[in-house]
């Protein structure tokens, strides 16, 4: 039992992300790889990268990105190669075309929007205090505050 | 005899649900009409009941226990996701690490805090008491009925088998076997404040009373929701095996949703509380805080966006849930529109002042739940109406989300050193001159320190020391001038503490996220045995490997030893780990915990031509994140225990004159 065990435990799918092997000798060339490959998603994973994925198909496009970068792509290039063949799901960072726009601008937007609704309340209570009736004085605050207490 | 009646435990708690269920029943509709046609007999059915939903619920969770602590294998459920050789905590733990005990943990919560509500709730308006426990009663209807019609947990097998299947063999861990209980007192606590909303609306009455009352509640859920968040993240860094601590992964970012909208929730009460203002914002932020919840629920449960959490995947439950969704927020939303006209603000305050300071907070982090929503959605929203598959990861949301965190880390001791009802900005940023220099000196020599790399690091520690010290210049404030100020000090409120402890908190978590993003380092290698290598200024050893059995699993051992300067720092015991019965391997990185940096050793595969695949870590700060985490929740404990929700709890005469006649 204990060498059929063992058999599997070697049969196990590898557990590294990046394996030494697949290392780039030239260390620029292997931080902009990894950096890359921050960016682009494991297909066959739930929300991984492929730099910390251990599938056997994210080394494949980790060694596929790898062999644009070694034959001389821009970063760019290797990107849109690998977008070409495998499709948009594979960036983790979604690009602006089309409806993305609403994507990548849906914080603005909505700061913008909240701001303006929050400033016009903000001068609404102002302007409480200038028309309408008077605000409690501080003294008739503070003893409000010490029945509150009590 | 003896062993009949402890298969019958199982049967027990089954029948305890269904009590429980039709009590719920009855606590949702009998307090309500009570309520409505002032019948104080009716409305005091409340209070029993929900004493006894909370027993029969728990009676009934402690029999699902019961049945994976004694590998009761004639249940489905404890086939699934138990194992006789499991230790004892992860056989405790699996009654929840599956989506059938974690919905019973879940209604138990609900049914927990309505009753921690009727027990505490004696401050309360009688009417407004009704109400809350029939909405939270309503929450545990709906829940139940999700258990008994579409996960049943103590369904049996006709032919139980030897053993188990075990639980999936990441949740084998202390750090996870808590992480779920934290995480839904946090979301279920929201349940709470979501019930004070609604009934607050139902009863048409908003005041600075119901702004105190509802604070402890949605405090309490947002401690729970920090320490359950750190627990993940912190299970994330040293299980998954390449240090991330977030990766915002579907699952993670439901979590965080309620956390943020919790926090924006946290301060606008005080608003309420202090200064009657805000009011209808504070209800919605009540209701939508509640929604994310659900959402969240809904999302891990329905498998609509998947992801390494969702271990039931199951449209029709997704549908039911969505149902529940839907109901709830549609109820709540519908009723806040009929009813939010009436609640009229009656603090007056400046453009400036520290009101207007708690709504840019609350702007910033509406907003930033905002964009993780919709980073989180986009996908689904995408495929069905522009038929794109796409993919929203990480560098989406660290480029989206993080501005907003920016913006309110910057405005964060300005704020809270601005008085009530009128400031001037002048005045409230001259007492922080010194800390901005000092911040920024800080940010200087880091950036002086670093070699040519990004903005981020210096950045993120400005806002750290910005923050730290920001609070400390607060306190000081606080104490006024002249003589006795350490006695001062001491005598502030708990409340004032504890605001002081969580920005601190929020800052020292700020400081180590931006250390680890920017100064990690990692070097991947074979190490062959005996033979030194350095990463950083680290010297490793890989001194051997060997096999260990574990209870139930095999691991693969390296022991690597940790030098700096030629003197030996730590003993490194990295695993690879097989768990045969799920047939899974897992990474058990070996960590040097320290203050300034972690070193993150993991081992990998024999190498062909001999040696072993070793990756290190290099991380600075990483222990900031948690350490942060831990002191805002301290902060948010501190601030529970002040005097004035004490004195409100204790107290029911007392408590009963706070109630303004009308």
């Amino acid at each position: 039992m204990k060498r059929l065990v063992l058999i599997l435990l070697l049969l196990a799918t590898p557990l590294m992300a990046v394996e030494p092997d697949e290392v780039l000798s030239d260390p620029a060339l292997e931080a902009r790889a990894r950096d890359v490959s921050k960016g682009l998603r494991c297909l066959v994973c739930r929300n991984e990268s492929i730099d910390e994925s251990n599938a056997s198909l994210a080394r494949d496009l980790r060694l596929l990105l790898r062999e644009r970068l070694v034959a001389g792509d821009s970063d760019q290039q290797a990107i849109d190669f690998i977008v070409a063949r495998y499709g948009e799901y594979v960036l983790l960072k979604p690009d602006t075309r089309g409806a993305n726009w609403l994507l990548w601008a849906a914080g603005p937007l909505m700061l913008l929007m909240a701001g303006g609704v929050g400033l016009a309340y903000l001068r609404g209570r102002e302007k409480a205090g200038s028309d309408g009736e008077p605000p409690l004085s501080d003294e008739e605050q503070a003893r409000l505050r010490d029945i509150l207490r009590q | 005899m003896a062993a009949y009646t402890i298969y019958m435990i199982t049967e027990l708690g089954h029948f305890a649900l269904i009590l429980a269920f039709g009590v719920a029943i009855v606590q949702m509709v009998v307090p309500m009409i009570g309520a409505y046609r002032r019948l104080p007999g009716w409305m005091a059915v409340a209070e029993p009941a929900a004493g006894a939903q909370f027993a029969l619920t728990a009676l009934s969770f402690g029999a699902l226990m019961w049945a994976f602590i004694t590998s009761d294998f004639s249940l489905r459920l404890v086939v699934a996701n138990s194992h006789s050789a499991k230790p004892l905590l992860y056989k405790i733990s699996g009654t929840w690490g599956n989506h059938e005990g974690s919905m019973l943990l879940w209604v138990l919560i609900v049914t927990l805090f309505g009753a921690l509500a009727a027990w505490f709730g004696g401050g309360l308006p009688p009417t407004l008491r009704a109400r809350v426990l029939s909405v939270q009663s309503a929450i545990a209807v709906a829940f139940f009925a999700f258990i008994l019609f579409t996960s049943n947990p103590f369904l049996r097998l006709a032919t139980p088998p030897f053993d188990g299947q075990d639980l999936n063999p990441l949740l084998q861990d202390p750090g996870l076997a808590f992480h779920p209980p934290f995480l839904y007192l946090g979301y279920v606590g929201l349940s709470m404040s979501f019930s004070f909303a609604v009934a607050a609306l139902i009863e048409g009455r908003i005041d600075a009373a119901w702004g105190r009352w509802v604070r402890p509640w949605t405090l309490a859920a947002w401690i729970f929701l920090t320490i359950g968040i750190a627990l993940g993240s912190w299970w994330a860094y040293y299980e998954l095996g390449w240090g991330g601590f977030w990766f915002w992964d579907p699952v993670e970012n439901a979590s965080f949703m309620p956390w943020l909208l919790a926090a924006a929730l946290l301060h606008s009460a005080i608003v309420v509380e202090k200064r009657e203002s805000l009011k209808s914002w504070t209800i919605l932020l009540a209701i939508l805080a509640f929604g994310f919840s659900l959402i969240g629920t809904f999302i891990v449960r329905s498998g609509l966006l998947t992801s390494v959490h969702a271990f039931a995947n199951d449209p029709e439950r997704g549908v039911f849930i969505l149902m529940i969704m839907a109901l709830f927020m549609g109820g709540a939303l519908v009723l806040f529109a009929l009813r939010a006209g009436a609640m009229e603000a009656k603090g007056v305050f400046g453009v400036v002042s520290r009101e207007s300071a708690l709504v840019v907070n609350n702007l910033l982090l509406a907003v930033a739940c905002f964009v993780v929503f919709v980073g989180t959605m986009w996908p689904l929203l995408a495929e069905m109406f522009f038929d794109r598959k796409l993919s929203v990861g990480p560098p989406f949301f660290n480029a989206a989300f993080t501005p907003f965190m920016v913006a309110l880390g910057l405005v964060m001791p300005i704020g809270s050193v601005m008085p009530w009802k009128r400031a001037r900005i002048g005045a409230a940023l001259w007492p922080l001159r010194y800390v901005f220099v000092l911040a920024l000196a800080v940010a200087g020599l880091a950036f002086a320190m670093q070699s040519g790399r990004s903005m981020l690091g210096p950045m993120g520690l400005f806002l750290g020391a910005w923050l730290i010290m920001g609070t400390g210049v607060e306190l000081a404030l606080r104490t006024g001038r002249g003589s006795n100020r350490l006695q001062r000090l001491r005598r502030l409120p708990r409340a004032d503490w504890g605001k002081a402890t969580a920005h601190a908190g929020l800052g020292v978590t700020i400081a180590g996220v931006a250390g680890l993003t920017a100064w990690s380092v990692d070097d991947i290698r074979v190490a062959q045995l005996n033979e030194p290598f350095n990463v950083g200024s680290y010297t490793l050893t890989l001194t051997g490997v060997e096999d260990v059995r574990g209870p139930n699993y095999l691991s693969t051992m390296g022991q690597v030893t940790l030098a700096q300067d030629g003197r030996e720092i730590a003993q490194l015991k990295p695993e690879k780990r097989f768990y045969p019965v799920a047939q899974m391997p897992t990474t058990e990185a070996a960590i040097d915990y320290n203050l300034l940096r972690d070193v993150y050793v993991v081992i990998g595969d024999k190498q062909n031509n001999g040696g072993w695949a070793v990756r290190t870590y290099i991380k600075p700060l990483t222990n900031w994140i948690w350490i942060g985490c831990a002191m805002m929740a301290l902060g948010g404990l501190l601030s529970l225990t002040d005097r004035r929700f004490r004195v409100a709890a204790g107290n029911r005469d007392k408590a009963q004159a706070v109630v303004p006649a009308e």
